[in-house]
């Protein structure tokens, strides 16, 4: 598996960052080293392994530990409908490159 | 009596509550330490904040209603959110940033009574083993300054071997506590996933990410992560449920009753991670392509260890962790694809670095990255973005998944034969500055036994064991199963009280 | 099926609709939900994505989903996964949007309504919970654009229909049927100019037989107006390009209301590479069949069950039921007016008619207050059903109630509007009609059946309005013989 110049652009589009041409080049080499230890991946049999898109799937002995609400394992937990966070504007904008009348102001969004 | 910032955290702590010095006292001396910034360790130092915080603590002490670790001086990781200092988490990208909210774990240790002496420096957004990944310059080992401290939490073990704290916080993903801990010869601790919360620690990988505290000794780390720990329900959805926990209860358990229905502790060693290094397990006759594979000294140092605890009284077996060295293109993969979507909020909107020219809003977004971002993070951005994309996910992402969960199971089955597993936490000691530079596989390849244990979610921990090659420390790492830090704490405690290698400190440390 | 075909084209139209969940608190923080607050005074450290930040997700969001699924008919899944949908725009600030994938919280499910006499029924995909983006200003700044962020992180359901659809008739009934049950189980305020549900619409056309056509999407539709617009010019148009031998290209377009035209937007490179991945941040939301059966048992009565009930109870005809029963309000109203059974009809077609027309004039609805109660028009009703007035007097005293406030009784007799219902009065009366009017008595008897109705009106004419007409036609017939 081997990333080309072609693969770079797409990527670098998609993750929006601009690469000079050097960059793109040995960001290139970089990945397809790391890709060629990847590639062991493929030659291993996961039939019937259910992927663990967590830490918390693979907690078995947490059962006894657990309070009633997650009696059923780490299940999403649900907060209560309440609109309790104040309005923390200025707080919240104090590190914004460009503010005005209270939005963020970007170059102009076109549809 | 021994120079205040020898001291450790426990020992500050009872001087203090004894009213034998004061918060403000112990806070100068540390600050006056920070002078210069040694070993470009600090990113952000206050002293007025500092101050006032030690203030409050001495106050709180003269009032009778002090917390456990009043005026004991703590400095944090650059990736925790402060209110009161700058956070950049290392990267340019957040140069000058101000949060209007503190991190739990910030707030908790404060809450604790602890005052904080700034912000320590670390790998960018924490991707990294050897904090040069800075965008604010590397850090140094105190050890020997033309070395590396380790990563991503640099920083932190360099303090706190310097002397310049007692304790401080720092991160694990991937081994970023462990490995430092051991580079720095100091001793620090992963918790099990979901036991500190992770609000307010910059994201790196979300289902890796832990808190976790780096002090000289467990008995220190004890009592820092049972400030540190507990459930943050209100805000952060993967924190576990679970009672907050004094970790300090179980250090004096001698190792011969320390393990189930008091029979010896057992400490299990696989297979594959000593006696001739780390092997693929696709070729076990092929050891991988780090250079020399793990150093002899290193094992030397792991084995004797392993004695010390034999005749502590724990027995010592072989178990086996078979897909273990999957783990590098398995985290990598995991932990790249959660960075690249976690690093999105960085377009220069909201907060942080924004370019000066761009043509349009897609050209500001590019530039804004580009320029705030470093190399090692774009590499892992380019890296995530691409194996979550479409036509690939399954062959990576996917795969990367299922490995993960055989690995899980691997430990599974390794603990049904020993209490504690115990092993190196790097192939070497601290490398030199610059040398893998050039080569950033070579330091995934390094992380071959500290990222089994993240991709499981269980707490670990590092603790001095002597000293290697060119007289650099060597560290030892304890994985316990998911909840029993106090176990790992407790196994590191009478290892400390039978030996002295924690107590060594850096030539240069006066 | 009747499908009518345009130009010979088969037109196949998918929905997939935004309905704005009437929470009070944001999906995954805790900033309020209320329309026009000043910019960015309701977008917390979660909702600006600040560092650090993590969502926590909002049961009543959860809730309303459920009620949306039992509500269809749908499978409510007992575990689904929240996933990362992610791009780049500056109203989305995490540079992600947090949505489900591959396991949504409703699967399946229908909506049915009538299309003129034609029962439909669009079955629907899935629905799944995500959260909002925000806002976009573009008129006071020049070359740039004011974001606010605070209707971003506002809770949504996805609601997306199979490609059932054959007319921009049916689609607008679609969304018009859909639109009522959201707000009917309340868990959408349906307040379209503000964004509440918005419709995008998925427009293919093919030869009768023929496989799918490629589709273009409309988008961000506020209204059932432009709906139509939209979607009628969009088929006309891909028509055009097909007939001129050109092939659609996938695209996103928009409708202009202006000038009722769609047009692509300027294509996204990369279409559609979302990278979706589960969220790492959140685990499996789990519904257990408990929580299920107790949404289900404190739900309102649906409108269609309701509307059976009205056929059954009050003996209306289906179409009043239909009527009666598009809001809650309304249908509440007619229950208040109609508690003498007897008089369900009398009630609905006020409710419907004189009510409702009233209410229309003053632009509003059923759901403030109305000014005649219902329990007062169940009054009214009751005064025209025993025969104390007529409905002519009905409506003056109705106009009354309305524009001054009262009681139904005392209206009446300030106004004088009895009729008159005393038969010896009346015969007497129509005694002296039928004597000064023997022309028309003539006429009748010879077969003219319009010199009855003038007997009729000398005779009102002559009680002064106030006879009952009923009374009035009967004892005419029984003297006319």
């Amino acid at each position: 598996m081997s990333l080309n110049p072609n693969d770079i652009a797409r990527i670098a589009n998609l993750a929006r960052l601009e690469l000079q041409a050097d960059e793109s080049v040995r960001m290139q080499d970089q990945i397809n080293a790391f890709f060629d230890i990847v590639a062991q991946i493929s030659a291993v049999d996961t039939q019937g392994q259910i992927p663990m898109a967590h830490p918390l799937d693979a907690m078995p002995n947490l059962q006894q530990h657990l309070t009633d609400a997650d009696a059923q394992g780490i299940t999403l937990r649900l907060r209560s409908d309440v609109g309790s966070e104040p309005n923390d504007r200025e707080a919240n904008q104090r590190s914004a490159p460009a503010v005005e009348r209270g939005l963020f102001l970007v170059p102009k969004v076109i549809e | 009596m021994t120079e205040l910032h020898h001291l450790g955290v426990a020992e500050l702590a009872a001087l203090l509550k004894n009213k034998e010095v004061s918060a403000v006292e112990v806070a100068t001396r540390f600050l006056a330490n920070t002078g210069g910034n040694p070993h470009n360790a600090f990113l952000d130092i206050d002293s007025e904040v500092t101050l006032a915080q030690a203030r409050a603590s001495d106050a709180k002490l003269a009032s009778g209603s002090a917390g456990p670790l009043e005026g004991v001086p703590v400095a944090h990781k650059d990736v925790f959110v402060t209110k009161d200092f700058v956070t950049t988490a290392g990267s340019k990208m957040l140069s000058g940033y101000r949060s209007p909210f503190d991190a739990t774990v910030v707030a908790r240790l404060r809450q604790a009574g602890m005052v904080s002496l700034g912000k320590l420096n670390c790998d960018e957004f924490a991707m990294g083993s050897s904090n040069e990944n800075s965008a604010f310059g590397p850090v140094t080992n105190p050890w020997d300054t033309a070395r590396v401290p380790g990563g991503s939490s640099g920083g932190s073990a360099a303090a706190v071997a310097a002397r310049l704290t007692p304790a401080a916080t720092g991160t694990d993903t991937g081994g970023s506590i462990r490995q430092p801990a051991a580079f720095c010869g100091i001793t620090g601790i992963k918790p099990t996933y979901g036991r500190a919360s992770r609000y307010g620690m910059v994201a790196y990988a979300s289902s890796l990410d832990q808190a976790g505290p780096m002090a000289r000794s467990a008995e220190d780390c004890a009592l820092l992560l049972t400030a540190m720990c507990g459930p943050d329900l209100d805000r952060d959805s993967t924190s576990l449920n679970v009672a907050e926990e004094n970790f300090s209860k179980d250090l004096l358990r001698p190792l011969a009753t320390a393990g189930k229905n008091g029979q010896p502790l057992r400490i299990g060693v696989p297979t594959q991670w000593l006696g001739g290094g780390a092997h693929s397990p696709l070729d076990p006759d092929r050891p991988f392509r780090h250079a020399e594979g793990t150093h002899e000294t290193v094992q030397a140092r792991i084995e004797a260890a392993c004695d010390a605890l034999r005749s502590l009284g724990a027995e010592v077996v072989a178990v086996s962790l078979p897909n273990a060295s999957l783990s590098i293109p398995v985290y990598y993969i995991v932990a790249c694809a959660e960075a690249s979507s976690n690093l999105s909020r960085f377009d220069g909107v909201k907060f942080g670095h924004r370019a000066k020219d761009y043509a349009d809003l897609t050209d500001m977004y590019k530039k804004t990255r580009a320029e705030g971002f470093g190399q090692e993070v774009k590499r892992r951005i380019m890296t995530g973005a691409y194996v979550l994309s479409h036509g690939y996910y399954d062959a990576y992402y996917l795969q990367a998944q299922k490995i993960r969960r055989m690995i899980a199971d691997d430990f599974r089955q390794a603990f049904a034969k020993c209490d504690v597993i115990a092993g190196p936490v790097a192939p070497s000691t601290a490398w030199a500055l610059g040398d893998n530079s050039d080569d950033p596989v070579a330091s995934y390849l390094a992380d071959i036994f500290t990222l089994p244990a993240s991709l499981a979610g269980l707490p670990c921990m590092s603790l001095p064991v002597g000293l290697g090659d060119y007289g650099l420390p060597v560290g030892m790492q304890l994985i316990g199963s998911y909840l029993q830090e106090a176990q790992l704490l407790n196994v590191a405690h009478q290892y400390q009280l039978a030996t002295t290698h924690h107590q060594q400190r850096p030539g240069a440390v006066a | 099926m009747s499908a009518k075909l345009v130009q010979g084209y088969e037109v196949v139209i998918g929905f997939e609709t935004h309905a704005q969940l009437s929470t009070e608190s944001k999906i995954f923080s805790r900033a309020p939900t209320a329309f026009g607050a000043e910019p960015n005074t309701q977008a917390c450290a979660v909702d600006l994505a600040l560092p650090g930040t993590l969502p926590v997700m909002n049961v009543g969001a959860v809730e309303r989903a459920i009620q949306l699924g039992l509500a269809l008919g749908s499978h409510i899944a007992e575990r689904s996964i929240f996933a990362r949908k992610n791009y780049f725009y500056p109203d989305l600030p995490k540079g992600y949007q947090i949505s489900q994938f591959e396991i949504p919280v409703v699967q399946g499910g229908e909506v049915s309504f009538l299309l003129g006499d034609e029962k439909k029924t669009v079955r629907l995909v899935r629905a799944h919970l995500e959260e909002d983006a925000g806002k976009s200003l573009h008129e006071d700044f020049i070359g740039q654009s004011g974001i606010d962020l605070n209707r971003a992180g506002t809770p949504l359901l996805e609601i997306v229909t199979e490609p059932d659809m054959r007319s921009s008739d049916e689609a607008v009934a679609y969304a018009k049927k859909l639109h009522e049950i959201v707000t009917w189980i309340g868990i959408c305020d349906g307040n379209m100019q503000e964004g509440s549900f918005r419709c995008d619409a998925n427009v293919s056309v093919r030869k009768p037989g023929a496989p799918l056509g490629t589709r273009r999407e409309i988008k961000n539709l506020n209204s059932f107006k432009f709906m139509q617009q939209a979607i009628d010019y969009e088929v006309r148009w891909q028509i055009e390009e097909l007939e001129d031998g050109r092939e659609i290209q996938q695209a996103t377009v928009l409708f202009n209301p202006d000038t009722g035209e769609t047009r692509a937007m300027r294509t996204k490179e990369d279409a559609a590479d979302y990278r979706y991945f589960p969220d790492p941040d959140l685990p499996p939301l789990v519904i257990g069949r408990d929580w299920v059966e107790r949404v289900r048992s404190e739900m309102v009565e649906l409108p269609w069950v309701m509307a059976e009930r009205f056929v059954r109870d009050y003996g209306l005809p289906e179409y009043d039921a239909g009527i009666l029963t598009q809001n809650q309000a309304m249908a509440a109203y007619f229950e208040g007016a109609a508690t003498d059974q007897r008089n369900a009809k009398l009630a609905s077609n006020w409710t419907m008619g004189e009510v409702s027309r009233r209410l229309n004039i003053d632009g509003r609805g059923f759901d403030a207050e109305v000014p005649v109660s219902s329990t007062q028009l169940g009054t009214l009703i009751g005064r025209i059903a025993d025969g104390t007035i007529s409905n002519n007097a009905a409506k003056q005293v109705f106009d009354v109630l309305w524009t001054e406030s009262g009681e139904v009784d005392a209206v009446i007799e300030a106004k004088g509007l009895r009729q008159m219902n005393d038969s010896s009065a009346l015969e007497a009366i129509i005694e002296e009609v039928l004597a000064a009017n023997a022309k028309n008595v003539e006429e009748f008897k010879a077969g003219n059946a319009k010199a009855f109705n003038a007997l009729v009106g000398q005779a009102m004419k002559a009680s002064k309005g106030k006879a009952n007409p009923a009374q009035v036609n009967e004892l005419l017939k029984q003297k006319l013989g």
